[in-house]
């Protein structure tokens, strides 16, 4: 240990507010870039998910049940 | 080794790799940052002549190493991208370029906080310097490029080339310390000669290299996922991965 309490970790010789604030905004960017990611993936999922609900209640719907002929746009289509 | 570069650029494949992959390097990169962290806060001893500004390093050096080899990444993604035409390759350059800047910001700005207590000023046109606000430009223009066309494939073709001729700047910024020596000291790590500092200081500091590698693996790993999901949303496989129970 090369401090011999916490209040003296926390001025860091005197250097506390280089030593802090160059070790917050890593901090703050590294954080926010996973967060970002993950908010990102949710969206997304979500997004798939209801566009898969709104496929599936089309193709249910009664006007539709002969045939995937007339897919709603941006989905029905195979392209697999 | 062809077919499995073959697979790799098959955007399920790749999908389904990176889900095993992930977690792994996610993990790693906590406990080395963690460890690297507490170890160059708090135990590390402090410089003799900085005193705990020194501290720095431990944050000032991963993202300055990592702001370099992201855009090296990105190139060599935009290359395969242009070669072999290969999408996840874009993707995967697509996602590297904001955190690429991101990390080219931390080590300007904690490279600036550092300079006032060492050497009396934040700022200086020395050549690391103005050669790593060079590199934040470049990959803001990369940034801007790709989002300025109105097809995406031009946009990517575009932001590829840009990032290929911008790695001449890489070189510049290694070496700008050895031909221009002005203000910023010379390489902290070298593969051919020991670190010139004890061992107490600098294996904290390999740690939270390694950690800040692993994180922007992970990172990259999963907004890859994310932008094939993006992308690749009128597929089958896609739509079936989210198949709900009817």
């Amino acid at each position: 240990m090369a401090f011999s309490s916490f209040a003296d970790f926390l001025a860091m010789g005197g250097h506390a507010p280089y030593v802090w604030s160059a070790w917050g905004v890593t901090l703050f960017f590294l954080l926010a870039s996973v967060g970002h990611a993950r908010l990102e993936r949710r969206q997304l999922i979500r997004g798939l998910k209801r566009r898969q609900r709104r496929d599936q209640a089309y193709r249910a719907s009664p006007q539709n049940s002969t045939g995937g002929q007339n897919a709603p746009a941006g989905g029905g289509h195979h392209d697999a | 080794m062809w077919a499995f570069i073959h697979k790799l650029g098959s955007p399920k494949w790749f999908y389904a790799l990176s889900a095993r992959l992930q977690p792994w390097f996610w993990a790693l990169a906590a406990v080395l940052i963690v460890i690297g962290t507490l170890w160059g806060l708090a135990f590390a001893p402090a410089d003799y002549q900085q005193g705990n500004s020194f501290r720095i390093i431990y944050i000032h050096v991963p993202a300055a190493f990592l702001a370099q080899s992201v855009f090296v990444s990105m190139a060599v993604a935009g290359l395969v991208f242009m070669v072999w035409k290969i999408k996840v390759a874009d993707m995967a350059a697509a996602v590297m370029a904001p955190f690429g800047a991101a990390m080219t910001f931390v080590a300007l700005f904690s490279g600036a906080v550092w300079g006032v207590p060492t050497w009396g000023t934040w700022w200086m046109w020395d050549a690391r310097l103005t050669s790593m606000l060079i590199l934040l430009f470049l990959y803001l223009g990369v940034i801007a490029l790709r989002g300025s066309f109105a097809s995406r494939h031009s946009g990517a073709r575009a932001a590829s080339v840009l990032a290929m001729v911008g790695v001449i700047n890489i070189p510049v910024i290694k070496y700008s310390v050895d031909w221009w020596y002005t203000l910023h000291q010379p390489a902290t790590f070298s593969v051919t000669s020991s670190p010139a500092m004890p061992v107490s200081m600098w294996l904290p500091l390999l740690v939270m290299v390694v950690g800040f590698y692993s994180f922007f693996i992970a990172l990259t790993l999963m907004r890859t996922r994310n932008e094939i999901l993006r992308r690749e949303s009128n597929k089958r496989w896609v739509k079936e991965l989210f198949q709900e129970a009817q």
